[in-house]
């Protein structure tokens, strides 16, 4: 093997399994400090998210959420840009879906709603990143900043839209009416269910084949086209994107508009494949999580699959280990999410030099 | 006798950067109280030497000795102690300070601040009136001309208690009035028994302010001089060096229309700085223009709006049948489907992409051709056969399309840019710096194909430090110093000597050889 191979593997799949691993470490400390025995919370929490159809289900659903937001965040990152904003877009994005579910007529085809409601959740995902984009390209105002500002935005959007606009009159909590059925995604134990199998009831949908679908488009979108072409030149050199003739401005605001698009697809899951109606927080915390699923990830999209299924795991497993132990709460996933960040991303190249001295050494 | 001391003195001082030998057994003697000028070439290795004077780096052998006493800096505190305070050419100033908290920074002295200002106001103040150096001490450093702050710098040093100065090419970003006024300070300064030692390529600062120059080239210490028994010629041809050309075999040139027609230039930089003025020329098919200058003179900023990277601020550039002028300008796609091709100065930034492959490399800016896209797919497989195809017409190796850019040698990185421009049959051809840093082999090489490029009835507008490689190469040559063009030479007339003062405009008026046959 070249060392450039090596160094390649190092990169792809050492790198990131050893701070993985790293993080577990660090948790199994959590654990032992907080008096639960690490051994049998694993146990608990692989036999949870992975160990029965239902727990597998759930694992699946959550992971969903991840793709999405994973690949908005790689797709920005791929420009250079640090998309925080994921979690904003998700939110807005699940209101594009919501109108077009609520307010186009229900008396068409679901292969006309489905993909339509899917398309208000690119839109007003995609629209929600465009002002932070403008500013960054043309003001200078750094992408970082106006995206955790616009995260704030959205949630006043959105109780603003949920309490003033949306809200069913007669009813008290801060919700829509329920989507008309047609819009629904079917759930897969459904699906399953049509081809005769029998599988436990779970909120996994369809939507999983639309981040399929989506992970495949943004794999041939960054590499096999022109513009994806154009992205990663901007990304990695200014100076050469600006030579080859690309304007970097337009590059960004296009860019990010794919990746607000992207995590505008949260919803998608969220709303017409399990809850059927829009609802405040619906969101929560997965536009945080794709950061950390990207940079795990190494924002390639078969890395964001991974890491997306990883994190479902945490997720549903966490919320396992709060069922089954009595001094263990939900917020054990925080924690681990937390680690993984900061082994994944703060400290990604922890063990890049003893690997490199190891594995490759310079050849002399 | 104050002159007899030696200030400072440098014994065989050596210093490597990993292959690169910066400074070769550098013998330098600096007498106290003097203007010691040393001059060379950008990369000869004087700023490397004044670092290691100021302890930014350590010296690998050698001996360095300041008033007599042996001495190792390590860092810029243990050159202040012993008297050396340096004036950089980019100003280490907190712009948002008062100039009276710049001066004190390093040396604030005490958990308050209050007592070190007082005392600092006082000492400031005496300094100033002796020095003739006299600055508002409570206007923050923003707010001041670039020549002000250049004499808070100074200030700085004296307050520090330097006894030797050093200046990096202090009149660089300095207007000729504020220039003089700075000469007038280090006349001051000097009388008062500062040494001052002035980095500079600017002959004329050399031959008019300083007692004694020290030329250096290509890491070595190649002559010293007392100023007044020295003239600009003298130092022009020791800095330059008679290097052997490369032996080039080329036929007369048979030059053609004009295809490109500049006039009356005046561009900006990235920054919004005027680098280049009132520059007309003309580029012909068939023919090599060479433009020549000391790195910095405009020639760069020149080069990035021939490419349309830069818009223009003034004048218009006619361009195989459309005009560029400062309303309307054509960015580099629009300017590469035209027909011209441009070689950037710096490969590893906006050449290529280190972090991709080569393929990919040899993709940029063509990226949009019709022939590989088919659709919205880009197909890579003939990315790949197209970039193996020239990297055999040009030699490049290895033949490895997957290679990571950045593993590929200087001289197979140029050559696969110059491949990637060459191929698509351009009319005007725009290159920087094609064989700054490469090897030998590949430096005749590529000249040998620009040459085949001209006689193939192209229009070829070549920039290059190498005075050498303008000469060997060009068929006419212009020199550019300070943004403007100094002199227009026809390549078979041109000696080193004369292109030298060019560079530094130092070519007393009536030798300036006007329009030759342009």
């Amino acid at each position: 093997m070249t060392r450039d191979r090596r160094l390649a593997w190092i990169n792809g799949l050492l790198l990131p399994l050893f701070n993985v691993l790293t993080a577990f470490l660090a948790t199994a400390v959590v654990f032992l400090f907080i008096g639960v025995d690490p051994i049998k919370a694993t146990k608990i929490l692989i036999y949870g998210a992975l160990g029965y159809d239902e727990g597998l289900g759930y694992t699946l659903y959550y992971a969903t959420n991840f793709v999405f937001t994973g690949l908005a965040v790689a797709v920005a990152f791929h420009a250079g840009l640090f998309n925080i904003g994921g979690e904003g877009q998700a939110y807005v994005g699940g209101l594009g879906i919501a109108l077009v579910a609520l307010y186009i007529n229900p008396a068409l085809s679901a292969w006309i709603l489905i993909p339509l409601a899917i398309s208000g959740g690119l839109l007003f995902g995609a629209l929600w990143a465009i002002i932070p984009a403008y500013l960054q390209a043309y003001r200078g105002s750094h992408i970082v900043i106006t995206t955790i500002m616009f995260n704030f935005l959205a949630s006043a959007l959105m109780v603003y839209m949920l309490v003033h606009v949306l809200r069913e009159v007669g009813q008290m909590s801060p919700e829509s009416r329920n989507f008309p059925e047609v819009v629904w995604l079917p759930f897969v134990h459904d699906v399953f269910a049509g081809f005769g199998y029998n599988i436990a009831k779970s909120p996994l949908n369809l939507s999983i084949l639309v981040a399929l679908f989506f992970s495949l488009l943004v794999w041939f979108f960054l590499w096999h086209t022109r513009w994806g072409f154009a992205i990663r030149a901007t990304g990695k050199s200014n100076d050469a994107a600006i030579y080859s003739g690309i304007n970097p401005k337009k590059i960004i605001v296009v860019t990010m508009c794919i990746s607000g698009a992207l995590a505008g697809l949260v919803g998608v899951n969220e709303l017409i494949g399990v809850q059927h109606r829009l609802f405040l927080n619906f969101n929560y915390g997965y536009g945080f999580g794709g950061i950390a699923v990207a940079l795990m990830g190494r924002n390639h999209p078969v890395g964001i699959l991974i890491a997306a299924l990883l994190f479902g795991i945490l997720y549903q497993g966490g919320a396992e280990l709060d069922f089954e132990l009595q001094n263990v709460s939900r917020d054990i996933v925080v924690v681990m999410q937390g680690l993984v960040i900061l082994f994944c991303g703060g400290l990604e190249y922890l063990y890049r030099p003893l690997l490199i001295r190891f594995l490759a050494p310079i050849e002399t | 006798m104050k002159n007899s001391h030696i200030a400072i003195e440098l014994i065989d001082v050596d210093k490597h950067f990993g292959a690169v030998h910066a400074n070769d057994k550098v013998n330098l003697s600096v007498k106290t109280g003097t203007i010691h000028g040393i001059v060379g070439e950008n990369g000869a290795g004087k700023s490397t030497l004044m670092s290691i004077l100021y302890g930014f780096y350590q010296a690998d052998s050698g001996q360095i000795k300041v008033f007599d006493q042996d001495f190792i800096s390590t860092n810029s505190r243990q050159s202040i102690e012993a008297g050396i305070g340096m004036v950089h050419q980019h100003f280490m100033l907190v712009e948002n300070f008062t100039v009276l908290e710049n001066v004190i920074l390093g040396s604030e002295g005490g958990a308050l601040i209050t007592e070190s200002l007082e005392k600092a106001r006082i000492e400031l103040t005496r300094l100033a009136k002796e020095y003739g150096l006299e600055v508002e001490l409570d206007v923050a450093v923003e707010e001041l001309s670039v020549g002000m702050q250049q004499r808070v710098e100074i200030l700085k040093g004296l307050y520090k208690g330097a006894k030797v100065l050093i200046l990096d090419e202090p009149t660089g970003v300095l207007t000729p009035q504020e220039s003089d006024e700075l000469f007038r300070i280090f006349e001051a300064l000097k009388k008062q028994g500062v040494t001052i030692i002035l980095i500079t390529h600017k002959l004329r600062e050399i031959m008019s302010i300083t007692d004694y120059v020290s030329v250096m080239r290509a890491g070595k210490m190649v002559a010293h001089r007392q100023t007044s028994e020295t003239n600009p010629e003298e130092l022009a041809e020791l800095m330059i060096g008679r290097k052997v050309l490369l032996n080039i075999v080329r036929t007369e040139a048979k030059s053609g229309d004009p295809l490109l027609i500049a006039s009356n230039l005046e561009i900006h930089n990235e920054q919004g700085i005027k680098r280049v003025s009132e520059v007309s020329f003309e580029a012909r098919s068939g023919e090599i223009l060479g433009i020549a200058g000391v790195t910095g003179n405009g020639q760069g900023t020149l080069l990035k709006a021939l490419a349309g990277i830069l818009p223009l601020s003034k004048g218009s550039i006619e361009i195989l049948g459309e005009t560029i002028s400062p309303k309307k300008s054509l960015n580099p796609q629009e300017l590469r489907n035209l027909g011209v091709a441009h070689v950037p100065e710096d490969r590893q930034r906006m050449g290529l992409i280190s972090d991709f492959s080569a393929s990919e490399s040899a993709l940029l800016g063509y990226q949009n051709d019709k022939e590989i896209n088919q659709g919205v797919w880009l197909k890579r497989s003939l990315v790949k056969a197209n970039c193996e195809s020239i990297m055999e017409a040009f030699d490049v190796r290895p033949i490895n399309p997957a290679l990571k850019s950045s593993n590929f040698s200087g001289g197979n990185q140029q050559k696969l840019i110059l491949a990637r421009e060459f191929e698509r049959n351009p009319q005007v051809l725009i290159i920087g710096q094609p064989t700054r840093g490469i090897d030998i082999g590949a430096i005749e090489f590529i000249r040998k194909r620009i040459i085949e490029m001209r006689d193939a009835g192209k229009a070829i507008i070549l920039i290059s430090v190498e005075l050498e490689e303008i000469m060997s190469i060009s068929d006419r040559i212009i020199v550019m110093c300070d943004g403007e063009i100094t002199g227009t030479v026809d390549a078979a007339n041109a000696d080193e000597a004369t292109l030298g003062m060019m560079m530094a405009n130092a070519l007393p008026s009536d030798k300036q050889i006007t329009e030759a046959q342009l």
